[in-house]
């Protein structure tokens, strides 16, 4: 009796071990998979070039991470960071506008789309998936109209500097998105609306029962998510130094499956800033991995759609269970 | 003899919800159960449904022995149900739902046609004048209600047990289905009639059963009862429970006004509460009681009237309205309406607090906590953890943190609605205990239970709410549950 209950404890502490720390095991098995595998993996360069290019994806899965605390989603950053990119492109070549003023101009856009998805979740009562599906294709849509399709380049120098630009060894794009970690994970941790996140995503009713006006929480959180998203278009324009209306096409999927197996749950209210960080770097070590052995792109698209159902099963199971 | 229930005994974690009841139901008798709730209508029926196994006893149905049945032995034994909650599809025929799932078919393809044709033949028969094609969803709960009959006369049933079945209906609609009622006896159909409406029980049943935390009190031939005599048998008990005693004055000054105020269920409702003051909110199930705390909290619309606190005007629009203005509500359902469960207790002690104790956004971490454990020991709430999930409480202790909760907002008035469901005797004192506090320190409470005794046992005044509209006030001197019980089922 006394063997099996300290058994059931022991059991019960590797599992909450597992919970918490699960995640970056699986990175580092990944990493030392990929290092045996190809012998350009484990390179300084590359992997400055795996933070780098995952930046953009970290940036974005803030804002997503908060959304899915909220229960909710948001199907539209993919194609709100290739609205921003031409918007702010075209405003630098076409209208000869400075960088600093076309990057806020694209900002307050892409806050003004993700918070216009937020007013029409909270008040129209609209499912959160449809919403965001809809606003996805409007906001491609108009990213083509304003380009044509065709690709926009010619900005001014300084731009670059945001994708390009280096402090030290370490890629300015790697910094922002550690700051924009950094501010989520102060959000959640510290701040009293970051606490509502978690009270909405995990029992609206109760939440408002508890004085939480919900609307004000769903608007915020959505013009988060469109920020955060905006702020990875400029990223992607700059590094890029073109308007590119396939900018993000997609995206929204690398963002989704970052966050899911970051821990964040798909059903709402449980989920962290540090392990989505684990989930972005993952799904970064993989595609990296995967183009240096060589593996095409159709099996990649194998791959990821795999991992993405095998980390939202996990988490339906983990629900299950608690229940 | 058409059913026997002997000697049925179910218990759950905690609670015997029958205890050896034992019940004979003649052939083609209207048999009326009767009791509070919580009595153990309803675990009786599921035991006749098969919906539950009982721990011991019998069910004999014609003469057939059982120690338990499943839903589909009893229906093939002739025991049909019309439950509260109606298992039709909006987007289908009435014939169409009536033959669900046994649809008379021609060859691979449904055969509407007599399908609409036999549906037609059950309701010339029982004299329901509904057309048999048109949509489910398009009639009114009455005439669902009558397809529901329909459907489970058309399954052959011989025994129909009916739950509450006047419950949601209007008048003229109550009306109708004690005809279809009173054809289906005719025609030899027996019949398990529960309802809290004294008049229909008079009207329609042969006999009566009372029932009683679980135990049957009696049967009795309807000819030979009266209401008083009925009511004795339903509430007929001592009060067993002590409640602490007040000792301080009611002030003069009211505290809160409502003033014709409607909602959905909720008719004119006009009412005040003093400072110090308890007032017992009394009702059926469904009454309105719980719409009108949430109306009065901003959680449900209000389409008119006024909500007056401390002399001003409030109507508040959200909850978040009517916190900010000193209302606070503990609600009925804990764990849909009341617990953040994956949340500590610490936040769901401060979540209502969150934005008093935060500077520049940011939580005061030591202030929050300072608050946690104050309330805790306050209330003394059972844990060796705050950051212990709420989830992993017992009911007793979850319902503590979430009156914390509201004590930290410093509300001025109080609505309880059911605030001793599902919790243990002591729990109950001390919850008890802290209302009399909240009253002795010039604050007010609104309780909605439908627990008599601690309506009676805690309240200075009832007020008592029929279909939503208030149909007696009773001081403390005139509190009785037969009173209360007469008032809340309008006769």
């Amino acid at each position: 009796m006394k063997l099996t209950s300290n058994l059931n404890l022991a059991g019960n502490a590797g599992l909450a071990f597992a919970k918490q720390y699960g995640i970056y095991i699986v990175l580092l098995i990944l990493i030392i998979f990929f290092s045996i595998a190809s012998e350009n993996f484990l390179v300084g360069n590359n992997l400055l070039n795996v933070a780098r290019q995952v930046s953009m994806l970290g940036i974005t899965a803030v804002g997503f991470a908060f959304v899915l605390l909220l229960g909710g989603i948001d199907l539209s950053v993919g194609s709100l960071i290739t609205l921003v990119n031409i918007f702010a492109a075209s405003l630098m070549v076409n209208a000869n506008w400075s960088p600093v003023l076309a990057v806020s101009a694209a900002l307050l856009l892409s806050a003004g789309i993700g918070f216009s998805n937020g007013w029409i979740i909270a008040n129209l009562k609209m499912p959160p998936i449809i919403v965001t599906l809809a606003m996805l294709i409007i906001i491609e849509g108009v990213a083509y109209l304003i380009c044509d399709g065709l690709p926009i380049y010619g900005f001014p120098k300084s731009f670059a500097v945001i994708g390009q630009g280096y402090v030290g060894p370490i890629p300015i794009p790697v910094i922002i998105m550690a700051v924009i970690m950094a501010l989520g994970s102060f959000i959640l941790g510290k701040t009293f609306f970051g606490r509502y996140f978690y009270a909405v995503g995990g029992n609206e009713e109760a939440a408002k029962l508890s004085g939480i006006d919900v609307k004000r929480v769903k608007y915020l959180v959505y013009t988060l998510s469109g920020f955060f998203a905006g702020v990875a278009g400029i990223v992607i324009l700059s590094r890029t130094n073109s308007g590119q209306v396939l900018s993000g096409k997609g995206f929204e999927f690398d963002v989704l499956t970052a966050c899911v197996l970051g821990g964040v749950s798909v059903t709402g209210g449980v989920g962290k800033i540090s392990n989505v960080l684990a989930g972005v770097l993952i799904l970064g070590v993989l595609s990296n991995g995967l183009v240096l052995m060589d593996v095409s792109q159709f099996v990649q698209m194998v791959i990821k759609g795999s991992v993405l159902m095998i980390a939202v099963a996990l988490d339906c199971l983990q629900n299950r269970k608690t229940v | 003899m058409f059913l026997q229930l002997q000697n049925i005994t179910k218990t759950y974690p905690g609670v015997v919800a029958l205890n050896n009841v034992s019940l004979d139901v003649l052939e083609g008798e209207v048999h009326a159960l009767v009791g509070e709730n919580g009595a153990g209508k309803s675990t009786l029926i599921k035991t006749c449904t098969g919906a539950i196994t009982p721990d011991e006893g019998k069910i004999i149905i014609q003469g057939e022995e059982f120690t338990s049945l499943n839903p589909k032995l009893s229906e093939q034994k002739g025991i049909g149900v019309i439950y509260q909650e109606f298992n039709l599809v909006d987007e289908l025929s009435v014939a169409e739902n009536i033959f669900l799932g046994r649809a008379i078919r021609k060859g691979i393809v449904i055969d509407r046609k007599a399908m609409e044709h036999e549906a037609a033949k059950i309701f010339k028969q029982l004299e329901i004048d509904i057309d048999p094609s048109a949509l489910v969803g398009r009639l009114t709960v009455g005439y669902q209600q009558l397809v529901e009959i329909a459907k489970a006369i058309s399954q052959n049933a011989k025994l129909l047990i009916m739950d509450e079945p006047s419950a949601p209906l209007t008048q003229t609609e109550a009306q109708a289905l004690y005809a279809v009622v009173e054809k289906l006896k005719a025609a030899g159909v027996t019949i398990v009639y529960i309802s809290h409406r004294m008049d229909e029980i008079f009207r329609l049943s042969d006999r009566i059963t009372v029932l009683r935390d679980g135990q049957k009190i009696e049967t009795v031939n309807t000819a030979d009862t009266d209401l008083d005599k009925l009511v004795k048998l339903m509430v007929g008990r001592e009060l067993t429970e002590t409640y602490p005693t007040r000792s301080h004055e009611i002030s003069t000054e009211v505290l809160l006004r409502l003033e014709n105020v409607s909602g959905q269920i909720v008719k004119n409702v006009s009412l005040d509460i003093k400072r110090g003051e308890v007032l017992g909110l009394a009702g059926l199930i469904g009454s309105g009681r719980t719409e009108l705390a949430e109306i009065l909290f901003g959680y449900k619309p209000r389409t008119s009237g006024e909500i007056t606190l401390e002399g001003k005007l409030i109507n508040p629009r959200l909850p978040k309205e009517a916190i900010a203005k000193g209302i606070a509500l503990v609600p009925e359902d804990r764990k849909k309406l009341g617990a953040l469960l994956e949340r500590s207790i610490k936040d769901n002690t401060t979540i209502s607090v969150l934005e008093r104790i935060s500077k520049f956004f940011t939580v005061d971490n030591k202030e929050e906590r300072k608050i946690a454990e104050h309330y805790r020991d306050a209330i003394r709430i059972k844990t060796p953890n705050l950051e212990q999930k709420i989830k992993n409480l017992s009911g007793g202790n979850q319902q503590k943190v979430i009156i914390a909760k509201w004590l930290a907002t410093h509300p001025t008035l109080v609505i309880f609605d059911e605030p001793t469901r599902g919790i243990d005797v002591g729990a109950k004192s001390e919850i008890y205990a802290l209302v009399n506090e909240l009253v002795a320190s010039g604050k007010a409470v609104l309780m909605i239970s439908s627990e008599m005794e601690e309506v009676i046992g805690m309240s200075d005044r009832v007020i008592v709410l029929h279909e939503g509209k208030v149909t007696g006030e009773l001081a403390r001197k005139d509190f009785s549950q037969e009173a209360i019980m007469s008032f809340a089922s309008q006769n």
